[in-house]
């Protein structure tokens, strides 16, 4: 079945009615970027086709214990977070714009930007954005429209993927991109209270940070505000059941990536970015929101609101292009969220930090496994320093059963000995002496 | 409805001048083709705006409008009452409706803008 619907003589039709020929069609593409083949095999049938997609996904070890993470969490789903995201009313609607219509996902939204306020501790949510890294470009971008100013902090504890994202986004700004450097592990404050001036828009921050250490952002908060700068604080959802929350420290936007809210890991996504403000700011937040209103009737209702901001209303001049949300990710979460509830949240958390705090014990008990760091404080992940290059240990570690760490080398110098570890709630006391005995074996 | 004594824009934003100071605000066609006003965006008391440009932003339930400065000056005063009530804009646009005082810093930049009859005249043109 071809996939373009009209037929060679109706294309021929449209083309003599419009005067033009094929190539004419597309002259305005450089010939450099014109394809001169697309190089497609022929088709297949169904089942060459399954089989074909079964080969290919039998090449991924989908069976390795992950003690993987560096933003992305292996983290229990209940299996009826799936059950109620698959409801067709939820699955395959599109976008809410007509409230009549859609007050089903219009609340599930409002009650998502309920429960991304109460973990963040923030006054505003928006209806989400594409991932954690955009998530904390669009913040960066509305810190820049709120203080009219172009100099942005980062320090290089944040997720370096996401600082990746950041200077691709920016290229061609006019922004000046400040990076400070971390010492042991944590974000370098007096780098940071050094570069804030009256010119600064925002010090972007993460917490935990991407070596898994913790800290209190509220000095570089005061500081930043001292100077009419924004904080920028990116979160790791799950820690929010027993850490500080960034509200608490005084950040003005806070992002972060959704996906250990109840979605699988997996490549490319989909994910869900999260974002929330101070109430004083919402105006100046990229990305859907939704409000919570009366129809005619007095009855408890749910519309899109503040869409003066968005593009379909203020064209060039929207606060962003980013109009789009993730609506079905977005529900997932709030439905994690519910089933867990509070307390079992903050027990999930809990567990995290307990169990990475006995594989922290474990592992660095093997002779030549050393702490990276001096610095204790990390919520469920750590960097250890093994006697040889970690990339080599983490690629014996998959052939054992074991998706072992991060090699940190692939983004900070100096780093090629140290793996970045992380523990779930799922790991189990055995797992983890499985990993410890895999380990001290190979080295 | 055109107020008497004030000086207009191309883009319906008015300017009452007393001395050196100019009141600005939106005109009664603006605040028509605008609806129901929920929102102002008004500038920093001390910000400087060259004729033309653009100085503040009013939202309404459907749309949202750039309000760009009538005159060259420094922003003096905002109109306190419109955060907490916009609507003030649809009632009374050229009076409590008032939007910022501007402390004119090219006279100048007054010469081009057009007066009652004149801006009666470009209304009758659109």
């Amino acid at each position: 079945m071809p996939f373009i619907a009209n037929t060679p003589d109706q294309q021929k039709q449209m083309l003599a009615e419009i005067g033009l020929t094929m190539d004419g069609l597309f002259a305005d593409i450089p010939p450099e970027l014109m394809c001169a083949s697309f190089n497609l095999p022929a088709g297949l049938s169904e089942q060459q086709v399954r089989n074909h997609l079964a080969e290919l996904a039998d090449k991924n070890s989908t069976n390795l214990i992950c003690f993987l993470g560096g933003g992305f969490y292996d983290h229990f789903i209940p299996a009826a977070v799936y059950s109620i995201i698959s409801r067709g009313e939820f699955y395959t609607s599109y976008t809410p714009y007509q409230p009549e219509l859609s007050q089903g996902t219009l609340q599930a939204i409002y009650e998502y930007q309920s429960v991304i306020c109460r973990l963040t501790e923030m006054e505003a949510a928006n209806a989400s954005l594409y991932d954690g890294g955009t998530a904390m470009y669009e913040a960066m971008m509305m810190a820049l429209r709120i203080t009219g100013r172009n100099k942005v902090i980062i320090d290089d504890t944040v997720n370096p993927i996401y600082r990746v994202m950041i200077r691709s986004y920016t290229r061609n700004l006019n922004i000046e991109l400040e990076q400070t450097h971390s010492i042991d592990g944590l974000a370098n404050r007096q780098q940071i209270l050094q570069k804030i001036d009256d010119k600064t828009a925002a010090v972007i921050l993460q917490n935990p940070n991407f070596f898994g250490c913790i800290d209190d952002f509220t000095d570089i908060a005061n500081a930043a505000h001292q100077k009419g700068a924004l904080l920028i604080v990116s979160c790791y959802p799950i820690s929010l059941g027993i850490l500080k929350a960034p509200g608490s420290m005084d950040a003005d936007i806070v992002t972060g990536e959704g996906q250990s809210l109840g979605m699988p890991m997996s490549f490319g996504g989909p994910y869900l970015g999260f974002m929330a403000t101070k109430m004083q700011y919402v105006r100046k937040m990229p990305g859907r929101i939704v409000g919570e209103t009366k129809d005619r009737f007095d009855r408890r209702a749910f519309v899109l609101t503040l869409q003066a901001r968005e593009q379909h209303i203020r064209r060039d001049k929207a606060t962003s292009n980013i109009c789009s949300n993730e609506a079905l990710c977005a529900l997932t979460a709030l439905v994690y969220l519910s089933l867990l509830g509070k307390k079992g949240l903050k027990q999930t958390a809990q567990l995290c930090a307990d169990k990475a705090s006995y594989a922290y014990q474990r592992l660095t008990a093997i002779p030549g496994v050393k702490p990276h760091f001096r610095a204790k404080w990390f919520f469920n992940e750590f960097v250890l320093d093994l006697p040889r290059e970690a990339a080599d240990v983490i690629a014996k570690l998959i052939e054992k059963g074991f998706a072992a760490g991060f090699p940190l080398s692939r983004y900070y110098e100096g780093m090629e000995n140290s793996m970045l570890i992380c523990v779930t709630e799922k790991r189990t006391k055995q797992q983890i002496g499985m990993l410890a005995e895999a380990l001290e074996s190979i080295l | 409805m055109i107020a008497e004594g004030l000086l207009y824009t191309k883009d319906h934003e008015w300017a009452k001048i007393e001395g050196n100071t100019a009141t600005v605000g939106i005109t009664d066609y603006a605040q028509q083709m605008l609806g129901e006003i929920t929102y102002v965006e008004l500038p920093a008391v001390g910000k400087e705006f060259r004729s033309h440009d653009e100085m503040a932003v009013v939202e309404s339930s459907k749309s949202a409008g750039d309000v760009y400065s009538p005159v060259t000056g420094t922003v003096s005063e905002v109109n306190p009452k419109l955060a907490s009530n916009p609507e003030l804009i649809n009632d009374d646009c050229c009076g409590a409706g008032w939007l910022c005082k501007l402390t004119i810093t090219d006279t100048k930049s007054i010469e081009n803008l057009m007066n009652t009859k004149q801006y009666e005249e470009y209304l009758k043109g659109l």
